[in-house]
Parts: C-alpha cells; structure tokens; sequence
C-alpha cells in the first residue's frame, strides 16, 4: 500500500463534500488567523515601544525631584530638589558619564510671521543633544557660552517649523515664545513619529539660562532644573553610573542612611526591558487565548470526523474486505483530518497576515509578521488534526468488517 | 485447496449463546463450483465469512492452502483477503463516489499495482464482464445486474485463488440473475473455484457440487450428475 494512494482517498472525501469540508475547516482558519494576527500585533507593539523608548536617547538616565515624596515633610520645596550644582557634580565626579545635560520645560505659546504654536520648550545645554542623540538638520546649536549667558537663540523641532513657516527655513528668522523674541539658529532633524502617543518633534530647544530666567523664572530659585540627563559611554557602564548619581546626590542633598531620596532616577534600559517583558507577555497572553480558538477548532474536525466515520462504516467494512489493513484506514482517516486541518491553517495564515496588515496600517503600527509565522501555522494546524483526528481515525480502524458491512 | 475441520462458530449476545456453526467439516478442490444451501439462519453466512477471513470460527480448523486461516492476526487476514479471496455481498457494496472502474480498481490499490496496470486489468474485467461501455458511470447510474457485474469484476481483479459469493442473484429479479449466473459458470469454466449461498433451486442446478446446511451442520453434501 502506497502512502500517495492513501493521500489521495483522503482528498477525495473532503473534495466530495467540499461545503462540509469548508465548514469544518473554519474553526481551524479562524484558530490559526487569530494567532497568527495576535503574534503579529503582539511583535508590532514590541517594536513600536521598543522604537519609542530607544528614541529617547540610548544609555539614558533620567534624574527627577521624587514627587512622591510627602508634601508635608517636604513643604513648598518639593519637586524642586535639583540644582546646577548637582550636574556640575555629576560631570565632575561620577566616571565613564558621556553628557550631563540638566533641563528645566515650559509649554508656551509662539508666534512667528502671523502664525502661532504651542509647544514644550526645553531649556537645555548643548551636551541636550549628546544625551538624547538629536542631531541639528540645518543652521548650527547654541554653544556653551551662549547658553550660560541666557542669549535669546532658539533651534526649533521639525513639527514646529513646519506649523510656524510650512516649507521655508526658519534659520535666521525671529520668534516670540511668550512675549519674550528669540531668534531661531536651527533646526532639529526629525526622530520620526515613534514616540508613545507624543511627537517628539513637537518641541524647542533654548538655553537654559534663557528659559529658566524668562518663562518660568517666577516659580523657581535662580538654579533650580527640573531634569538632569546622564548619558553613560556604553551600556555595560549604565547601572554603575546610576548608582554613583544615586550616592552622589544623596551626599550632595545631605541625605542620612535610612532616609527617603528626594529625587529619582530612570534607567532607559531598565525601563525598556519593563515594558518589553510587559508586551511579551501580552502579547503570549494574546496568543494563548488565540490558541484556545484553534483547540476549539480541532474539536469541530473530530465533531465531523465521528459523524463521518459512522456515515462511512460501510465503506471502511468494504475497504477492510477487499484487502485494507487496519493501518490503511486508519491512516486514510487521520490524513483525511489533517489535510481539512492544515487546508484550514493555509487559509487562517492568508486571513491573518492579510488583517495583521490591515490593523497596524489602521492603528498606524509597524506590521510585524515574524518569518515563523508559516511554518508555526502548518506546524499548529497539523499538530490539531493528528491530535483530534486520532480518535475517529482509531474508531474507523477498529471496526469489525462483517458488522460494517452490515450497517445501513 | 481448503480443508474446514470441526468448525464451530457461536455468537454470544449477552447471557444468551447463538451456535451459528455447531462443527462443520468441509474440503473444496481446486476448480470446484460448490453451491451452499440451506434454510434462513442455518450458517450458510457465517461460514462465507469465515471462509473469506472476514470473520473467525470460535473453534476447529480452517486450513488454506496448508495455511492455519484460524491463527492469522488482523493484518495476516487483510493480505489473506486481498491475495487470495474474492467476495460478492448481496448487496453488491459498491463504493457510490467512485466510477466502475475505480471501483474495480480498489483492491489493486490496497495491493500496491501501479497506476497505469490497475487501470488497464480494471479494464479488462469490465470488458468480460460485459460493462466496458460503463467505465465512468458510477453505482447510481448502473441497474442491479450491472452493479453486481461491477463487484464481480472487482473480486476478480487481484486474481483470487476462491471467489465467495453470499446470495448475488438475491437482489435481483430472474433474467438478471441469470445473466451473472452465466458469468459465474463461465468463470468456473476458466478455472476458477467458486462457493456460491444460494436459495435459488436454479442456482443450485448448476453447481457441481450442493452442501445442504440446517442449524449449523452440514445435512448433505452431493454431487449434480453433470
Ligand atoms: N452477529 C451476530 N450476532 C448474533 N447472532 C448472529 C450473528 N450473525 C448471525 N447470527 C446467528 O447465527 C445464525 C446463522 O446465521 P447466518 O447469517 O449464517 O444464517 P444464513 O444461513 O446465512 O441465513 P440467511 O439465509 O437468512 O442469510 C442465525 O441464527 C443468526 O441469528
Ligand atoms: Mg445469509
């Protein structure tokens, strides 16, 4: 007995019902589209994020006043417990530190030429751009001694040029942010739209000075920032920097043992791992329910299969006359179950791929349909109808073929 | 070519014992046209299918060409079925997707003959047997008498040692039934060993040999004067 031969006794019954055969192969196509679209949608949302906080700045560490600090304690000075003088400390003490680039941030309100547009304006030393890997598209960043000086220069995100002057440069060109005039030197290179639900390209870099003195002055004292960027040389040295802010600036703000920070800090990379671990599991959890659609599937093939093994006991009592082993038609039977199975997995994995595609370009998601999709599919939907097959096919193959013959 | 001994053959259905067979003792020679006979529920069935390897005897010998067919396991009886017997049901059990000629071809299927073979010897069969005009017609589209020629083609066509026939004119009116009768003494003509059930006074005109059955035993065992 050749094993083609069997193949094609099994095509032939499912090509003989084919409404029937569709039917039972759709729970299989909606298990295997729903994995394969959940995988696929789970993988997108792991690059987006991945993207997203990448796009941050690599080997980034975020220094923050700790708001959660009680307010009572801490009376009207919380959230205002970093200093110049803490990123002076940083830059000189802490080893293997790239760029120390303290901020303070306002949203204002600017007008250029007859537009206007509110944005973040951050106010930044030039080292901003090391930390947070920016790069200026066109005209220059303000220097060092521009910044210290306070000087009314300004270098605006991609978003902002295009709202204040549409295609023209803005180079050269004087903007008032607030009521206060500056003049734009530059131009900030787009990061893309790839932050968490912000454009990042919606901002304005000024010096620290200036902003600090000028737009939000009024709150603060004279040396207050709000955030300190540290960048470390390489990954491997990012934990360790981020103790050694953590002990300096404990000893700076003379903190004692036992005693609550007064601010925080976030480690870029810790928080990426966070939250892709977060979307791996979402994404297994996805998957999972997924799979449970594809199991429900399998127990339609072997629904059908038991009615049709009954229906055909006659045939197989034939079969087994004329000369079928009991492994002939029990494989004849499970091939039959797996071709409806895997016919349904080819259709599930067009139907997947095809509604991944169309929610990330819906959701604005980068699609992302691993290259296992395929063979994890064919693999799934084989794996379903030998598993529910194997009872029906072990009933047909038990079968007396006197009484088979017999039955009606 | 087949030496039955004491063969006995009960069904059991639940507390209850049928005796089907209560030992039976029977040899076929090669070439022989033998007609079995008998009263509804007197065996005849039962050791057809015993005959054929289709079922097995509860105890006794049934010995096929020196072979013990009582001993084989599940497959040693499918190859057994397939090399060595061929079966008429009554009811012709014809598979009804299938054309006549795939019908015909099924057990060359099971028996490995490549495509091309089966398809010409499947040929060759329908031909004798008078349907070589219905090839592609499938069962539905066949009278009775030419679906029982189908399934007489088919039991032919792996070149069986002994062809087993339960009741085949039973289900079809007298003309027709002749007509496979004929079929059958031609094929015996050829060479070929056949055992035949029958009610059929007729049918059993023609044998050369009548076993007469009655509550599992053979009651008679005579030869027609030729
Ligand atoms: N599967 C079975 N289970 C129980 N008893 C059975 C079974 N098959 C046959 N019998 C019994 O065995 C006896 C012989 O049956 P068998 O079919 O051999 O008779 P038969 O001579 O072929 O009769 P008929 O001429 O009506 O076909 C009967 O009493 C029948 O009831
Ligand atoms: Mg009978």
């Amino acid at each position: 007995m050749r094993f083609v031969e069997l193949v094609r006794f099994a095509l032939g019954a499912i090509v003989a019902h084919p409404m029937r055969s569709a039917l039972t192969s759709l729970g299989v196509v909606i298990g295997v589209a729903a994995v394969v679209m959940m995988t696929a949608i789970g993988l997108g949302a792991q690059q987006r994020v991945t993207g997203a906080i990448s796009g941050l700045g690599s080997n980034l560490i975020i220094v923050m006043p700790n708001f959660q600090r009680g307010p009572v304690s801490q009376g009207a000075g919380s959230g205002m417990s970093l200093r110049d003088s803490d990123a002076e400390a940083i830059a000189r003490q802490v080893e293997d530190v790239a760029a120390v680039a303290p901020s303070v941030t306002s949203r204002a309100q600017m007008n250029a030429d007859g537009a206007n547009w509110n944005t973040r304006v951050e106010g930044v030393t030039p080292d901003y751009l090391i930390a947070r890997d920016l790069i200026v598209a066109q005209g220059r960043m303000f220097d060092a001694r521009e910044a210290r000086q306070g000087k009314k220069v300004i270098v605006v995100g991609p978003t902002v040029a295009r709202q204040l002057w549409g295609d023209a440069d803005p180079v050269g060109r004087r903007i008032r942010v607030r009521t206060v005039p500056f003049e734009v030197i530059g131009v900030l290179e787009s990061k893309g739209n790839a932050g968490l639900g912000q454009d990042q390209d919606d901002v304005a870099l000024a010096p620290l000075e200036a902003v600090r003195s000028r737009l939000v002055g009024r709150r603060f004292r004279g040396d207050t920032i709000q955030t300190i960027y540290v960048k470390s040389t390489d990954a491997d040295s990012l934990d360790r920097v981020q103790e050694d802010v953590i002990d300096l600036l404990r000893d700076q703000h003379r903190i004692r043992q036992g005693e609550e920070d007064d601010f925080q800090t976030q480690n870029m990379a810790s928080i990426l791992a966070t939250m892709q671990a977060a979307v791996a599991t979402f994404t297994v959890f996805l998957a999972a329910v997924a799979a449970v659609s594809l199991v429900v599937g399998g127990v339609g093939i072997m629904n059908i299969m038991l009615v049709s093994v009954t229906e055909r006991t006659r045939e197989i009592g034939l079969r087994m006359a004329v000369g079928a082993r009991r492994s002939d038609v029990l494989i004849q039977f499970a091939l039959e179950s797996v071709a409806l199975s895997m016919a349904g997995g080819l259709i599930g994995l067009a139907i997947g791929i095809g509604g991944a595609l169309g929610v990330a370009k819906l959701a604005g998601w980068p699609a992302a349909i691993p290259p296992w999709a395929a063979p994890l599919a064919l693999g799934f939907s084989m794996a379903v109808g030998l598993v529910f097959g194997a009872y029906p096919s072990w009933r047909a193959a038990r079968l007396d073929p006197i009484e088979a013959l017999r039955r009606e | 070519m087949i030496a039955v001994t004491d063969l006995t053959k009960v069904y059991r259905m639940g507390e209850e014992e049928v005796p089907a067979l209560a030992g039976v003792s029977l040899a076929i020679a090669r070439g022989e046209y033998v007609a079995v006979i008998g009263p509804s529920g007197s065996g005849k069935s039962t050791l057809m299918n015993i005959l054929g390897g289709l079922d097995r005897p509860t105890a006794g010998s049934y010995r096929f060409g020196g072979e013990e067919v009582g001993r084989f396991s599940d497959d040693e009886l499918a190859d057994f079925r397939r090399r060595r017997i061929g079966f008429v049901f009554q009811s012709f059990q014809l598979l009804p997707r299938l054309t006549a000629l795939q019908n015909v071809e099924l057990p060359m299927v099971y028996a490995g003959v490549a495509p091309a073979e089966r398809k010409a010897r499947a040929k060759d069969l329908l031909e004798r047997v008078g349907l070589g005009a219905r090839v592609g017609h499938r069962p539905t589209q066949l009278s009775g008498g030419q679906q029982q020629r189908v399934a007489i083609a088919r039991a032919l066509s792996n070149r069986p040692d002994l062809l087993l026939a339960d009741e085949p004119t039973g289900a079809l009116d007298t003309h027709t039934g002749e007509e496979v009768l004929k079929l059958f003494e031609a094929l015996n003509r050829d060479g070929l060993t056949l055992a035949i059930v029958t009610h059929d006074p007729d049918v059993a005109a023609q044998a050369h040999r009548r076993v007469a059955f009655r509550d599992g035993l053979i009651v008679s065992d005579e030869r027609n004067a030729a």
